[in-house]
């Protein structure tokens, strides 16, 4: 099944082509469209709504064609712009219930849903007070709240992590992937950083001054090395539990990295996973000292790593007719 | 479509989280509802209702305004037993011109210049409305409330002159003339006080800007007809009444409408004279319609 289609899309202004011949499919899931500041992401979306005709080549959304069913295609997905739309005077229950019946629910449904999706975004009692006095956090997940509360099949977020702080940053990423797991619904999410893409993303579209450089399920790059990432609890024992499962594992003769410079640092212990007996190993060190195992997962590589040489493999791409990955 | 919560209060934090995730297998009322419920939020907004009671304050208290000298004619009329109102149905709105024209100029600006301002309008535009439905339940929106602005006083009027037992013929066909001329003049009002609004997304210039164009129109036209009664050259009055919004709607119910004329020594437009007051306000209420599609096209997201 695909969620979304394009062919040749080209979209040009005056003065700029912000999209160059772009052909992609993706799936549901969660994708990821990365690119540069300008590289035409923005522009992409608003010519999936059917907001922005397309000079050139075609493109569909949910099976709908975009010249021609941009209505049936906007009563189908949600929208989350890159830039600020919150009047500051009205509270968040307000707002989202307004939006919802913008999205055509009937009174009822539109309190019942916007009070469902408020607390599922994390917004409880602020909800009832002025937007205006919000964080850019809370901002974030009224924004989010709004695309969301008309139970779209398919969601853009136009880079929702836009000033967030790390801890921000990553609720909003686990947020973006309980929209599909949990919610069932398809996202399409931009960011100009690739990194922070890795884990939640099920597959990576990678444009470059509107032209596809590389579309690829995240998979794809991981499967050369697995890391495993684990968390653990701490107890009256072991105050700093994470240090104590790392120096029994450091007497196994097994090497940790600390995962400086990834979100949640310090509290995190990566390893090299040589296979199942490596996970059982874990569990049974961190039963063993009386912890609790918070998270045990497996990361994948890097996608900045994987991208490094994207430069590189860019001319090659061109030549090949590009853009069907996963 | 009622939900069940599942019993288990086990603790507010458990609650909430044991909550799953529901779809929404409901109506989904599409483009003419959403247009409808656009177009009650922002007649209702443009009384303050579902805004803060700061927002109320205005608009109702040039509600009350507007009522009140029609509340007091009325009395006056029944407890003198006058055998007229002291004032025609189609002349109450041009007595209190400046009033309408504080509240055109502080309704449309927080009818549209918000949404441009605080950029909500892209997220109207991601939803199953077109421009074209978010122009017209934004100018519909002004112009009922405007409707509802200066047709309550002419109703006060007319109620009150029936129980001062005024000739009812002559007092129904006052009072439907009048209403003829304030719808007119809703429409109006409310276009050029968006069209303005619409280019300046800041409120404060918004409202200045909408002052000052319906006091200038006015002021420059009534002086200009002054002098031109002085130097009695009475064939240009009517013409020039065609240049500011009120003496349009002046012209064009003294034309049509059985009004006296406003302009100096009562020199109003003749019925040929009429016409093209009406279709230069006729004219006028498409343009501005036009005038914001145009401005909300280029809105896009
Ligand atoms: N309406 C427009 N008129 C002219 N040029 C435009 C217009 N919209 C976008 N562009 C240009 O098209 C190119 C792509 O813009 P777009 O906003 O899609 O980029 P983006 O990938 O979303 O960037 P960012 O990360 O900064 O949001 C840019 O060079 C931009 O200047
Ligand atoms: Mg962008």
């Amino acid at each position: 099944m695909t969620v979304i289609a394009t062919e040749s899309l080209s979209k040009r202004f005056p003065r700029v082509t912000a999209l160059d011949r772009l052909s992609m499919d993706v799936g549901p899931g969660v994708t990821g469209l990365v690119g540069a500041n300008g590289a035409g992401k923005s522009t992409l979306i608003k010519i999936l709504l059917g907001l922005s005709p397309a000079t050139e080549g075609r493109a569909e959304v949910l099976g709908l064609d975009v010249a021609t069913k941009g209505g049936d295609i906007r009563e189908r997905v949600g929208y989350m712009p890159e830039h600020d739309c919150l009047p500051p005077d009205v509270s968040a229950t307000e707002f989202v219930v307004h939006m919802a019946r913008m999205s055509g629910l009937p009174p009822a449904a539109a309190r019942e849903r916007t009070a469902d999706t408020l607390r599922h975004v994390g917004l409880y009692e602020e909800r009832y007070r002025p937007i205006g006095g919000y964080s850019t956090g809370m901002k974030q997940r009224v924004k989010l709240a709004q695309a969301l509360v008309h139970d779209p099949q398919l969601v853009f977020l136009d880079e929702p992590t836009n000033g967030l702080d790390p801890v921000g940053r990553d609720e909003m990423l686990g947020l973006i992937r309980r929209i599909h797991t949990d919610f069932g619904i398809s996202v399409l999410v931009t960011s100009h950083l690739l990194g922070e893409l890795e884990r939640t993303c099920d597959h990576v579209v990678v444009v470059d001054g509107g032209k596809l450089l590389r579309s690829s399920s995240t998979t794809d790059f991981t499967q050369s090395t697995a890391i495993l990432a684990i968390e653990v609890t701490d107890t009256d024992d072991h105050p700093d539990g994470t240090r104590a499962v790392r120096e029994v594992l450091h007497a196994r003769g097994i090497d940790t990295h600390d995962g400086s410079g990834l979100p949640g640092a310090g509290h995190i212990l990566l390893l090299t996973a040589d296979g199942e007996e490596t996970y059982d190993l874990v569990r049974d060190i961190v039963a063993d000292l009386g912890l609790g195992l918070v998270r045990m997962e497996q990361r994948r590589h890097h996608i900045s790593e994987v991208f490094k040489d994207a430069d590189d493999a860019r001319d090659e791409e061109r030549k090949e007719a590009v853009g069907h990955g996963g | 479509m009622a939900v069940e919560q599942t019993p288990a209060q086990a603790g507010e934090q458990s609650r909430i989280h044991n909550i799953g995730y529901r779809n929404y297998d409901g109506p989904r009322l599409g483009r003419a509802y959403a247009r409808r419920s656009l177009y009650s939020q922002s007649l209702r907004g443009s009384y303050g209702l579902g805004r803060s009671v700061k927002s109320k304050v205005l608009p109702m208290l040039i509600f009350v305004v507007m009522c009140v000298p029609a509340a007091i004619m009325v009395a006056v009329a029944v407890a003198t037993t006058a055998k007229d109102l002291p004032v025609d149905y189609t002349r109450y709105a041009i007595f209190l011109q400046a009033v309408i024209g504080l509240y055109v100029a502080s309704q449309a600006p927080q009818s549209v210049s918000r949404d441009l301002r605080f950029k909500t309008v892209p997220l109207y535009f991601s939803r199953p409305i077109e421009t074209a439905d978010y122009v017209r339940a934004k100018y519909a929106a002004l112009a009922s409330a405007m409707f509802i602005l200066t047709a309550a006083p002419l109703l006060v009027l007319y109620v009150g002159a029936l129980l001062a037992k005024l000739d009812f013929s002559h007092q129904t066909k006052g009072f439907a003339q009048g209403l003829v001329s304030v719808a007119l003049l809703s429409l109006l009002f409310a276009g050029i006080g968006l069209v303005i609004s619409a280019v300046t997304p800041r409120r404060g210039f918004g409202i200045a800007a909408v002052i000052a164009t319906l006091t200038i129109s006015y002021g420059a036209v009534s002086t200009v007809q002054a002098i031109a009664y002085n130097q009695e050259s009475t064939g240009a009055i009517a013409w020039l009444g065609l240049f500011s919004p009120i003496t349009l709607i002046d012209g064009v119910q003294t034309a049509f409408l059985g009004a006296s004329s406003s302009f100096p020594g009562e020199v109003g437009p003749s019925t040929s004279e009429g016409v093209v007051y009406l279709l230069v306000v006729l004219g006028l209420i498409v343009g501005c319609y036009g005038l914001l599609m145009r401005r909300y096209r280029k809105v896009g997201l």
